[in-house]
């Protein structure tokens, strides 16, 4: 199934089981041609998982398969199983052939016996129909008829031997004790677990009530794998593992467009609205909108054409659209176009595991570009710290590597606490972008005030807006701040018209200033102008002044001189001349 | 019970392996010791019919099945417990 990882100089060392996770954790499936022990308590799950890798085989692997049934009927099994979709009947004319081999209840025992009539009517069923793959479930019944732990031993024995030299790729399945781990070491699954070359335990537990299931894979030769206990789920298909991915297997791309919250000023605050591909994470108190907020996420998407997902953990399908209605978001229409879809899940029963798995599966069922989750932190609730915070790690690791648009909800919790981003499932660490709603309550009222407090790679307002919800829709609002305060709700409403009346008035002024000046201005214009008139009269005046006395002074001597010349007493002469 | 009426056996085996040729060995001094002319024992050996195993049910080796008289019962293993054989043949009174 994975190419790659189990082709190996073209020959093919490992089996896929087909089970969702199971094939990465192990790097491919079940070693090819070898034996694998799986073990597990009581309703862990050892049939299903062992009949899915049959089936998984036959069906898509051209390797017919053999179920030995040690233990339940194969017309029980079919009818268990058939509702897996697994077609178990048509496989089962060629593909798949179900052993009967349960000791007859009537049986009467006198010595020791052995398996070797069995693997001999297995070889020739074997060869007949070409099987690769064999399945010995319930292997416990039949060992303890032998009567003691060296015959035991010796048909284990057998039984691997027979595999190896088939060539096949074996299961045999063992009922182990409830207490597990400390019933694996004891005879004969001691001597099987290291016999085998892959050993598989299965393990059913409930913690605070709620049912765990988990696998872990405690052995596998020649082979790398995830040892860790990776949580598994029993669903409608079958098998599903929840395989923790390992490093270096995500090819997250980064992009650099943006998808709109829905909210036209909160895309502003964030320079655009959110990348994709992002996790969104909003906390809030209960009633701060968050759904809401989710709501118009949703909405922008589907309005974009994109395939969204809405997870409610809170709300019915038809209650999260009439709720969103009354605030202006509309969500009918995109479900019955079959853009959208509602998944509501009620948080009474489940496990962390168990929604994570499911949410996966829907979005890929449902081709989801955007999903959102409200609230994520219900998977708290209902499983351990520890187990939730994985589980929501893994979820955000899932929707990146997939370039889904994760928009998650926290609810946190005002009695708890009250200091900002509090979130009980810590996941503000891990997401891309993180709104906080809280409350303010102020002058008889509360309202809910947005902030962004993180937002990676892209710069944001660190404002804090009012969040004003009506039937219109989601917007935001500014917000006063007055002597260190911030206004809300009527407060920012009172200053808000207090400012628009000082605003006339000032305006007003302003115009009246205006006139009087420009009035003042044209009144000194003139005075300028009648001054430098005066001016240029009072130039000609001198002017004249002086021109008229020039004149008079030089009539003044020559009326002299011509006054000497008519007196004539003097040598008048040289001194005409001088002065000529 | 009639002393008259005639066991038949029928013993799968596989081959002589150690177990299937105990079993065979202790079958045959049960008929010798208190069915002396009054058995029938047909010998499957599965290596060489394999396909019986599938078709009469028979897994585990070696294997006596008692056809006659009824009711039919199998007796899984060596047959070395005499007794326990004596008892699901109906023969225990009469040994003792």
């Amino acid at each position: 199934m994975k190419p790659g990882r189990t082709r190996r100089a073209g020959i093919q060392i490992k089996a896929p089981t087909g089970i969702i996770g199971f094939d990465e954790i192990t790097g491919g499936g079940l070693p090819r041609g070898r034996t694998t022990l799986l073990a597990g308590g009581p309703g862990s799950g050892k049939t299903i998982f062992a009949l899915q890798f049959l089936v998984h085989g036959a069906r898509y692997c051209k390797e017919p398969g053999i179920f030995v049934a040690f233990e339940e009927t194969p017309k029980r099994l079919a009818a268990n199983f058939e509702t897996f979709g697994w077609k178990l009947a048509a496989l089962q004319k060629q593909k798949l052939f179900f052993l009967d081999a349960r000791p007859t209840p009537d049986l009467i025992q006198s010595g020791t016996f052995d398996l070797s009539g069995m693997l001999v009517a297995l070889g020739a069923k074997i060869k007949e129909m070409g099987a690769r793959r064999i399945v010995f479930d319930a292997m416990d019944i039949v060992l303890t008829l032998l009567p003691d732990q060296a015959a035991k031993r010796r048909e284990i024995y057998r039984l691997h031997e027979w595999l190896l030299a088939r060539d096949l790729t074996g299961i045999i399945t063992a009922k182990v004790g409830g207490d597990q781990e400390s019933s694996l070491d004891q005879q004969p699954f001691g001597f099987m677990q290291f016999m085998v070359d892959c050993a598989v335990i299965l393990n059913h537990s409930v913690e605070q009530g709620v049912s765990q299931r988990s696998l872990r894979v405690q052995k596998y030769r020649g082979s790398s794998f995830d040892e860790h206990e990776s949580p598994f789920l029993i669903g409608k298909n079958g098998f599903e593992v929840a395989g923790a991915r390992t490093l270096g297997h995500a090819h997250t791309q980064v992009v650099h467009e943006r998808v709109s919250s829905g909210v036209e000023r909160l895309d502003t605050m964030l320079g655009g609205g959110y990348y994709r591909g992002a996790s969104v994470l909003i906390t809030g108190f209960p009633g701060t909108a968050k759904t809401t907020l989710s709501g118009s996420f949703v909405e922008a998407a589907c309005l974009r054409g994109e395939r969204t997902m809405f997870v409610s953990f809170d709300s019915d399908f038809s209650e999260v659209i009439r709720n969103l209605a009354s605030v202006g978001i509309m969500l009918d229409r995109f479900v019955k176009n079959g853009l959208l879809r509602i998944v509501s899940v009620r948080t009474i029963t489940g496990n962390a595991e168990t929604y994570l798995l499911r949410i996966k599966i829907f979005a890929k069922e449902h081709g989801a570009r955007c999903v959102a989750i409200d609230p994520v932190s219900t998977m708290s609730s209902s499983a351990s710290e520890m187990i939730a915070h994985s589980v929501v790690e893994r979820l955000i690791d899932w929707s990146k590597t997939e370039g889904i648009t994760m928009l998650c909800t926290s609810l946190v919790d005002e009695m708890a606490s009250r200091t900002v981003g509090m979130s009980s499932l810590q996941i503000s660490t891990l997401a891309d972008t993180w709104i906080h709603l809280n409350y303010l309550a102020q002058a008889g009222e509360r309202n809910r005030g947005l902030s962004i407090i993180k937002s990676r790679g892209t710069a944001h307002s660190n404002q804090v807006r009012e969040l004003i919800l009506s039937d219109a829709g989601v917007t935001l609002a500014d917000i006063y701040t007055a002597g260190g305060e911030v206004l809300m709700g009527t407060l920012r409403w009172e200053k808000e018209s207090a400012e628009r009346a000082a605003n006339e008035v000032a305006e007003v002024a302003g115009k009246l200033k205006h006139v009087r000046l420009n009035a003042e201005e044209a009144e000194l214009e003139v005075k300028v102008k009648s001054l430098q008139t005066e001016l240029v009269a009072k130039k000609t005046e001198k002017e004249l002044l002086t021109r008229t006395s020039e004149s008079r002074e030089r009539e003044l001597s020559r009326g002299r001189t011509r006054v000497r010349e008519l007196r004539g007493g003097d040598a008048a002469v040289p001194r005409r001349k001088k002065t000529r | 019970m009639s002393k008259r009426s005639i066991f038949k056996f029928r013993l799968y085996v596989t081959g002589d392996t150690q177990n299937s040729a105990q079993a065979l060995a202790n079958l045959t001094a049960i008929c010798r010791e208190y069915l002396p002319n009054r058995h029938h024992v047909e010998l499957v050996n599965l290596l060489q019919e394999p396909q019986r195993a599938l078709a009469d049910g028979v897994l585990m080796t070696p294997t006596l099945v008692i056809l006659s008289p009824s009711p039919v019962r199998t007796i899984v293993g060596t047959l070395n417990q005499t007794d326990l054989v004596l008892h699901a043949l109906g023969l225990e009174t009469a040994a003792a």
